[in-house]
């Protein structure tokens, strides 16, 4: 677990890391989401190709969205690109800079999907099987024009019963699987190409602007979270002076309307201290329902004077 | 266990991870729970209907509100609601935020449930097999029945063992026009959410960011406020407890002292604190007295400040407040609680 440990460690060290994280996660739980889903084409004319691409390309577009959701620095991106101007200029390398960063890391699950999906096969095999050329098929060829598109229909599923002795079926299948493979390791090639090219060749155009956009970048990040950090700490001061204020005010207004005996006694100060001149049943459930009933004004200026 | 405490500690660093990881169990439990669900459909006409609509409708409607239930925030905002203005006045904007962000987070084991159950897709055939439309994808040849026949007979699809109208429409064929029905309902319905929240999350940003900033602030310092409020009553109720069981000890003590007159037993200055923690009860009669008087009579919610020693002892349970010795104070104040 140890391992396991430092892993976490290093992805939360910084917020890139955290972000490289994610779309990780993503990736995998599209993967996931992938094997889990149970592939049904309905083997019907119109339906498979609707079916096929929807399948092909609608949670591709869900697993983006899903994406730029879970990036905090969208939100980071969003506000500066939205803000008035104020006192700082605004920079629009660094805006463009952070959105490219975005879509990059967010475009990495839909199409591992698709990767996915053509390497599987069965996503094309289902929207294709009505458009091959049924001439090319031994089985086919022979068949009036509407029973061809029934029977090319139900290609994809192997236990009907029109199809379920039926050797050309299979051999649709492999043509049409083989260019799905094809176009899948097509796609990656193409993909890893021009990840690697951009890249290497990065360094060669502004590399310097990159660099000042990259620090702007993080920056506003960081001070984003500190500011928040900031104001979840200055609210725990004040709610505490706030409260500390209230008692105080109580402890007069005990005093004011009873023998206020003064606390000479010797030992269990500390404790006295502490019980803040509420010492009795009734005092407390006046404090308690004065809580409620009336809680103090947010306003602890008398006591910072004090 | 190391790798659970290290998560355990990670969703716990501050109040609003630890609702998202809430929710995120929850999420997770709502997928658990479809797939643990054994799912029977009545296939009978109406039932089916009934059955499924309610097993896609039904259980998000209670996670949802069990989301609202294990929110901690919930009394938070009710008690911030429903308190009188006093001098502090209300902020409806802060409600309104503190609201949104928990039926936010309620909403979305509900939706996990809705879509697993429609991409799985036995709900949406069981509920509308009835509806398939027999005349395109059934067998153009086949003697005509009433519909009351028809109905009957289509009901029973989701089970495949007591279906017999494969003359008039392949079991499989209706199986899986309805599947991909309800998968391509479920997609949809998965995209319509992330767009939602996509749409939620982005324009916020874009329109009322400041007022954002002070509505979170301020929900953030209530919450704060009221955790902080309850330490001290916790910390106060202790040193209360404390000083009040002390001086129920020694009034127990000098009591019974006074009682078998002799004067309270005080212990030596070099004894040392174990004596000194005693409180005066050193024999197995005096700790049974002191006891059964706990239980008996337990001594009221009023603390005293702490008893200079004067040989006017009483014999009562209780010690009355002794006023110093000051020249100005001409009467005393004696408590009677009995």
């Amino acid at each position: 677990m140890d391992r396991f440990r430092m892993i976490f460690q290093y992805f939360q060290s910084n917020s890139e890391s955290v972000m490289n994280g994610i779309c990780g996660l993503l990736a995998l739980a599209s993967v996931k989401m992938y094997t889990c889903f149970d592939f049904s084409c309905p083997c019907l004319p119109r339906y498979n190709i609707a079916y096929g691409l929807g399948i092909m390309f609608v949670p591709p577009v869900a697993l983006f969205l899903c994406g730029l959701i879970l990036n905090r620095q969208s939100l980071v991106m969003l506000e500066e690109w939205r803000r008035p101007q104020g006192r700082r200029k605004k920079d629009l390398a660094v805006i463009r800079y952070m959105c490219s960063s975005i879509m990059q890391r967010a475009m990495v699950a839909p199409v591992v999907w698709i990767i996915v999906t053509l390497l599987d096969g069965k996503c094309l095999i289902c929207a294709f099987s009505s458009s091959v050329d049924p001439e090319k098929f031994v089985g086919f060829a022979n068949a009036s024009p509407m029973q061809v598109q029934q029977l090319l229909a139900k290609v994809p599923c192997k236990d009907d019963e029109l199809m379920r002795n039926n050797t050309s079926r299979k051999a649709v299948s492999r043509y049409l699987r083989c260019w799905s493979q094809a176009l899948g390791w097509s796609i990656l090639l193409i993909l890893i190409i021009a990840a690697f090219l951009a890249r290497w060749l990065r360094p060669c155009f502004n590399q310097a602007t990159l660099l000042q956009a990259r620090h702007w970048s993080n920056y506003i990040d960081i001070e984003q979270k500190i500011f928040e950090e900031t104001c979840c700490e200055h609210s725990r001061l004040f709610a505490h002076k706030c409260i500390l204020h209230f008692f105080e005010s109580m402890r007069q207004e005990i005093k004011l309307h009873s023998f206020g005996l003064p606390r000479e006694g010797e030992g269990a100060e500390g404790e006295e201290d502490l019980l803040r001149g509420i010492t009795d049943q009734d005092q407390v459930n006046k404090l308690l329902k004065m809580w409620y009933y009336e809680k103090p004004p947010l306003d602890v200026n008398q006591v910072t004077q004090r | 266990m190391d790798k659970f405490r290290m998560i355990f500690q990670f969703l716990q660093s501050n109040q609003e991870s630890f609702m998202n990881g809430i929710c995120g169990i929850m999420a997770l439990a709502s997928a658990q729970m479809y797939s643990a669900f054994d799912f029977n459909c009545p296939c009978l006409p109406h039932y089916n209907l009934a059955y499924g609509l309610g097993i896609l409708l039904v259980p998000p409607f209670i996670l949802f509100l069990l989301g609202f239930v294990l929110n901690n925030n919930i009394s938070m905002l009710a008690e911030e609601w429903r308190r009188p203005q006093g001098q502090r006045g209300k902020d409806p904007a802060v409600l309104r935020y503190m609201f949104c962000s928990m039926a936010q987070r309620a909403m979305i084991a509900p939706a996990v449930w809705v879509s697993v159950t429609l991409l799985d897709g036995k709900c949406i055939t069981c509920a509308f097999c009835t509806s398939v439309p027999v005349e395109t994808l059934g067998n153009a040849s086949h003697p005509s029945l009433s519909q009351g026949e028809m109905k009957r007979v289509l009901a029973r699809i989701p089970c495949k063992e007591i279906y017999n109208g494969q003359e008039f429409i392949a079991n499989e064929v209706a199986v899986r026009y309805l599947r991909c029905i309800s998968q391509a309902l479920g997609w949809c319905f998965v995209l319509l959410m992330t767009t939602l929240a996509f749409l939620v999350r982005s324009l916020r940003p874009c329109f009322t960011q400041a007022a954002f900033l002070k509505s979170r602030y301020w929900s953030h310092y209530i919450d704060i406020e009221r955790k902080l409020f309850d330490e001290m009553c916790a910390e106060h109720a202790r040193s209360f407890a404390k000083v009040c069981i002390q001086q129920f000890f020694e009034g127990m003590s000098t009591d019974l002292a006074t009682a078998r007159c002799h004067p309270p037993r005080k212990a030596p200055a070099d004894a040392g604190e174990a004596a000194e923690k005693l409180l005066g009860i050193t024999d197995r009669g005096t700790m049974n007295a002191a006891l059964k008087s706990w239980h008996r009579c337990k001594p009221p919610l009023h603390l005293h400040p702490p008893v200079l020693p004067s040989s006017n002892g009483w014999a009562g349970e209780k010690q009355p407040p002794v006023h110093p010795p000051a020249p100005r104070r001409e009467t005393a104040a004696y408590f009677s609680r009995v």
